[in-house]
C-alpha cells in the first residue's frame, strides 16, 4: 500500500456547459489524517468530493485512492475504500427502513448475511442509532437522518470517510453530538463544510479552495489565524477565534 | 385541510404498505416466492371466470381475507388504496347494464339483467385482484417481491424499473408538495396554481426531480449498486411454504371446478 491514502495531481474539471470548476487541484492525504475542505460557495468543494468517489472524472490530472487510480475500471475498489456521506441525507436514504439502508452497501459488497448483520448492528451502534433500524427514514428527525446516513457508509468499512456539509440543518445539540462522533472515528477523513468551528474541533489540517484551486493547505490553527487569507476566500474566522463582541478581547 | 397538506399526508401514507411488511406475522414469514406464485395463481383463477359469474367468485374472497387476518393487516390502508383505483373498474363496467338488458333472473321484486350481473362480476373481480396484489406488497415488502421476481428469472431491467418507479414516486410527490406549498404561501387568495403557472411549475418540478433522482442514483452507485436486488433476509423455502402454495392452489382449483355457493344451496335445500 502506498504511503499516501488519497492523492490528487493537478486535477482540472469543467462542467459540460464549459464552466470551469476545478483548476489544478493537488494535495495528498496520509493515513489517519483529518482534513477540513473549506471555501466559498462555488469554490469547487462538492465537485472535488464527487471526483474522489469517481462520480465525475477529471478533464486532466490524476486521482488516486488507496492503491487504486480513480478510473471507470477501478470504481468498485475505489468505492470500497472511500465512503461518501451526502449533504442531504434524504438523497442517501432510499430504502424502506434504516436497517435496509445500512445493509444496502454491505449486501452489494457480496458479504455473507451473518457479516452483513454484524456490520449493520455495529454501524448503527457506532452512531448511537441502535434503535432506529426498523424505522422508515422519512420519519426520522434531521439529526437521526444524519446519523443513519453516516451509519450506511460506515457499514461498508471504508478507509476514507468523506463528508459533504455534515452539520448543515442540525440543531446545536445534534451538531455537538456529530462533532463528538467524528472525533471518535479513527478513519482518514475529509470534511467539506462552511462550519469552520466544526473544522477546528475535528480536523488538524485544512485545505482552502478558491475558484477551483487550492488557496492554502496547512495546519488548521494557522490557516484560521490568517484573516487576510480568509477574507480573500470569502470566509470568516471561526466564532471562537473572533474577539468578544462586548469587551473586544 | 389545504391541498398541499393533503399531498403531504398522502405522502406519509404512501410508504405505509412497506412498513406493514416489517411485522412478524405468520403470513410475513411465508417465503416471498410462495406468496408471489400463490397470488399469481389467484389472479389467473379470478380472471378465468365467465363474464356473468358472480356467486361462484365469492368463495375466492377467502384468500385475501386470510391474508388480512393472518398477516395482521389493517383494513384502512388497503381499502383506501382500492378506492383510488376503483373508478377504473367502475368505468370499465359502467356501460354493461345499458348494453345488455337481457333478464337473467329475479331477486325478490327486482329483475336482474345480464348487464348488471356482468357489472357486478367485473367489480368483484377488480376487488379480489387489487386487494390480493396490495396484500402481497403489504405482507412481503416491494423489495422482497422484487427479489422473488428475480428468482423466477424476470429480466433484471424490469425489476429495477419497478423498484425505481416506486422509489421515485416518493421523490416526485415530495417535490410537488414543496412547490405547491411555496406557491400557496405567496398566493394567499389563489392557493391552487392557475394553468399558466401550473405549467411552468410542473416543468420546474420535473427538472428538480430529475436532479434529485440523479443524486439518489449516485448515492446508490457509491454504495456498490450494480442493478441486482439483494435482501437482508435470505429467500429460504421450507416445507410449510410448499404446503401454502399447494393448499391454496387446490382451493382455487376447487372453487373453479365447482360452484361452491350453489352446491351449498342445494345441500341446504336438500337437507331442508
Amino acid at each position: 500500500m502506498s504511503h499516501h491514502l488519497v492523492r490528487l495531481e493537478d486535477v482540472h474539471f469543467s462542467y459540460p456547459d464549459g464552466t470551469p470548476a476545478l483548476r489544478g487541484v493537488s494535495f495528498e492525504l496520509h493515513h489517519g489524517e483529518s482534513v477540513g475542505l473549506v471555501g466559498a460557495n462555488g469554490a469547487g468543494k462538492s465537485t472535488l468530493l464527487l471526483h474522489l468517489a469517481g462520480v465525475l472524472f477529471p478533464s486532466s490530472g490524476r486521482i488516486r485512492v488507496g492503491d487504486w487510480p480513480v478510473t471507470s475500471e477501478t470504481l468498485g475498489n475505489v468505492r470500497r475504500s472511500l465512503g461518501l456521506v451526502f449533504q442531504d441525507p434524504d438523497d442517501q436514504l432510499f430504502m424502506p427502513t434504516v436497517a435496509d439502508d445500512v445493509a444496502f452497501g454491505p449486501l452489494n459488497l457480496g458479504l455473507p448475511l451473518e457479516e452483513v448483520a454484524t456490520r449493520l448492528s455495529g454501524a448503527l451502534e457506532r452512531v448511537g442509532a441502535a434503535g432506529l433500524g426498523p424505522r422508515p427514514a422519512y420519519r426520522l428527525s434531521g439529526g437521526e437522518k444524519r446519523a443513519a446516513a453516516i451509519a450506511s457508509v460506515l457499514a461498508m468499512s471504508p478507509d476514507v470517510l468523506v463528508m459533504d456539509e455534515p452539520s448543515s440543518g442540525l440543531d446545536p445539540a445534534a451538531r455537538r453530538r456529530l462533532i463528538g462522533l467524528l472525533r471518535s472515528f479513527e478513519h482518514t477523513k475529509i470534511v467539506a463544510t462552511h462550519d469552520l468551528d466544526l473544522v477546528m474541533d475535528v480536523c488538524a489540517r485544512t485545505v482552502v479552495l478558491r475558484e477551483g484551486g487550492v488557496a492554502a493547505d496547512g495546519p488548521t490553527a494557522s490557516i484560521f489565524g490568517d484573516s487576510a487569507l480568509l477574507e480573500a476566500c470569502h470566509l470568516e474566522k471561526p466564532l471562537r477565534l473572533q474577539g468578544c463582541p462586548r469587551c473586544g478581547e | 385541510m389545504t391541498r398541499t397538506d393533503g399531498i403531504t399526508a398522502a405522502l406519509s401514507h404512501l410508504g405505509r404498505l412497506d412498513e406493514l411488511a416489517g411485522a412478524n406475522t405468520p403470513i410475513a414469514r411465508v417465503d416471498p416466492r410462495a406468496k408471489l406464485v400463490t397470488t399469481a395463481a389467484f389472479l389467473v383463477t379470478v380472471a378465468s371466470y365467465g363474464r356473468l359469474e358472480v356467486s361462484a367468485l365469492l368463495p375466492l374472497a377467502a384468500f385475501p381475507l386470510a391474508l388480512f387476518a393472518l398477516g395482521d393487516v389493517p383494513l384502512r390502508p388497503i381499502l383506501s388504496r382500492m378506492a383510488l383505483v376503483a373508478p377504473f373498474a367502475v368505468l370499465v363496467g359502467a356501460f354493461e347494464p345499458f348494453l345488455d338488458r337481457q333478464p337473467l333472473g329475479t331477486f325478490g321484486p327486482v329483475v336482474v339483467t345480464a348487464g348488471w350481473a356482468s357489472f357486478a362480476s367485473i367489480f368483484l373481480r377488480f376487488a379480489l385482484s387489487v386487494s390480493a396484489a396490495l396484500l402481497l406488497v403489504a405482507t412481503t415488502g416491494l423489495d422482497a417481491v422484487a427479489a422473488a421476481l428475480a428468482w423466477f428469472r424476470v429480466p433484471r431491467v424490469l425489476i429495477v424499473q419497478l423498484l425505481f418507479l416506486y422509489r421515485y414516486l416518493f421523490v416526485l410527490s415530495e417535490e410537488v408538495a414543496r412547490s405547491l406549498r411555496a406557491h400557496a404561501l405567496r398566493s394567499p387568495d389563489h392557493p391552487s396554481p392557475r394553468l399558466r403557472i401550473a405549467g411552468s411549475m410542473l416543468g420546474q418540478v420535473l427538472l428538480r426531480t430529475l436532479e434529485r433522482a440523479q443524486r439518489i442514483h449516485v448515492a446508490m452507485l457509491c454504495r456498490g449498486f450494480d442493478g441486482e436486488v439483494r435482501l437482508r433476509r435470505p429467500l429460504r423455502a421450507r416445507l410449510s411454504d410448499f404446503a401454502f402454495i399447494a393448499c391454496w392452489c387446490a382451493y382455487f382449483g376447487l372453487c373453479r371446478a365447482a360452484n361452491l355457493p350453489r352446491l351449498l344451496g342445494i345441500a341446504v335445500h336438500g337437507a331442508g
